[in-house]
């Protein structure tokens, strides 16, 4: 299915600048993992040691958070857009 | 849809003449009337920080007549903050920001009671400081302290309007509403510390706040007067450079830690160490990378060494200062380390040597034997060799 992915403003630099990516995926997780086969940096962003996503990152399927989907295994549609939503706290420090 | 957060209105409180034609313009709507106008009166609303976000929120809330603001916090005004911290003037560099804050506002609105608070906000004290207030606005710029305000609202049962930027995104939402979600529901855990950039690689567009806080400032007023519908259980993302505002839902969770069915957040924790330690790589070990201060590299390169000076900003920083140096921006270094010749011996520098540090770091481990890195960056070369240089 051909889905679009929308990067944050601070992963940008780890995935070529762009604001987002097109690619083509069944599946939440063959989604990212396309992307970070793409995008090797992105991957230490995402991902921690142990492969699980990291916890200040939220995944969405257009307005859904995936937790309250299927997760990784949540069924993509064609013209979806997975968004990756970090968390930010702005400005100094 | 009905919010708990409404102020009911005493019946000894009133508008004097001089408040009615002041308030002229929310009086002739009936979505706020003398009803709103004097819940608003009555709201009392706490605006932790008061920067980029705080400085919108503070003017609207000010001008709208809510009968109580208070401000915390405990940073004096710096030259750099008039990018974006509107509420200030250039005659404030150096004032506490409460201070210059509370000036502004009462010259903006006489009739109000302003209270500054000129503290960090810290476990210790937040519950007190929160206790008085209907309504908490975080505008602040950290994660610790968005974890503390989130678990200090939640057990004082007190909204939270939150607002974050990060160069030209913003997120909103309203967390702490009864059945809503709240931070941790979003975000269980911080990102690590240094993982997310710092302000010199980060920036932010000066608007931004100003879009973001004006926000926080409509969702706090819809919540006083009860009007419209609040952003809770909704997170509004904005990118300003497409200006495109897109919303996300965001769900209770019931095994939240602090709002969910079976707490085991009761108290206030350590949010620093929540921070610094939960997140999920140790902190930042200290380099051990050589180092070399600008007094050394001066003296090094006037006596005529062979030293070869890697600069690994990016471009457009290159452009408002550098020291000749070869420029591979750090995210770039893997891909171009090729272009460095590992027989020569180089000293990397970036602003403020954090980055460089890691370039060296990186470079070291890729065989090259002499490369040292530049403390302090091109701001410490301006404050110990050439103070023409200019720091940004």
């Amino acid at each position: 299915m051909p889905v679009k992915v929308i990067i944050p403003t601070p992963l940008r630099a780890y995935a070529g600048k762009q604001e987002s990516v097109e690619l083509q995926a069944n599946t939440v997780g063959e989604a990212l993992a396309s992307l970070t086969n793409r995008y090797g940096d992105l991957k230490k962003h995402l991902y921690a040691d142990d492969g699980r996503l990291r916890s200040f990152v939220n995944i969405y399927v257009n307005d859904e958070d995936i937790r309250y989907l299927q997760k990784d295994a949540t069924q993509l549609r064609e013209g979806d857009t997975v968004s990756i939503v970090p968390s930010i706290a702005g400005g100094w420090r | 849809m009905a919010t708990k957060t409404e102020i009911p209105t005493q019946p000894a409180v009133s508008l004097s003449n001089q408040e009615i034609l002041r308030y002229s313009r929310h009086l002739i709507m009936p979505e706020v009337g003398m009803e709103g106008q004097l819940k608003l009166k009555q709201a009392k609303v706490l605006c932790i920080g008061t920067g980029g976000l705080g400085a919108p929120l503070g003017l609207y809330l000010a001008a709208a007549g809510v009968g109580r603001l208070g401000i915390v916090d405990f940073d004096n005004v710096d030259l750099t903050n008039l990018q974006r911290q509107i509420l200030f003037s250039s005659t404030d560099v150096g004032r506490p920001k409460t201070e210059a804050a509370a000036e502004r506002l009462r010259n903006l609105n006489p009739d109000i009671r302003i209270d500054s608070y000129e503290t960090p906000l810290t476990s210790e004290n937040a519950l007190d400081l929160f206790r008085d207030y209907d309504i908490i606005v975080d505008g602040t710029d950290n994660f610790p302290t968005r974890y503390l305000v989130n678990d200090a609202c939640i057990l004082l049962k007190k909204p939270n309007v939150y607002g974050s930027i990060f160069r030209f995104e913003g997120q909103i939402s309203i967390f702490g509403y009864p059945d809503g979600p709240c931070y941790r529901c979003l975000y269980p855990e911080p990102p690590p510390a240094g993982l997310v950039p710092s302000c010199a690689e980060g920036g932010v567009l000066g608007v931004l706040p100003g879009i973001v806080g004006a926000i926080q400032a409509a969702e706090t007023l819809k919540l006083i007067i009860g009007k419209g519908e609040p952003l809770v259980g909704r997170l509004l993302l904005l990118d300003a450079l497409t200006m495109r505002f897109r919303e996300l839902k965001l769900r209770k969770n019931a095994e939240c830690p602090v709002c969910g069915n079976h707490p085991t957040v009761t108290k206030l924790i350590d949010y620093a160490e929540f921070c610094g330690i939960r997140g999920e790589e140790a902190p930042a070990r200290p380099s051990t990378v050589p180092e070399i201060t600008p007094r050394e590299l001066k003296a090094r390169l006037d006596r005529g060494d062979d030293l070869f000076v890697l600069d690994v900003r990016e471009p457009h920083e290159y452009q408002i200062c550098n020291l000749g140096g070869y420029l591979i921006p750090l995210g770039d270094l893997s891909r171009r380390a090729s272009e460095l010749d590992s027989s020569r011996e180089i000293v990397a520098h970036c602003r403020s040597g954090k980055r460089s540090a890691e370039a060296a770091e990186f470079l070291r481990k890729a065989g090259f034997r002499k490369v040292t890195n530049l403390k302090g960056g091109i701001l410490a070369w301006s404050d110990e060799v050439d103070s023409a240089v200019p720091k940004y």
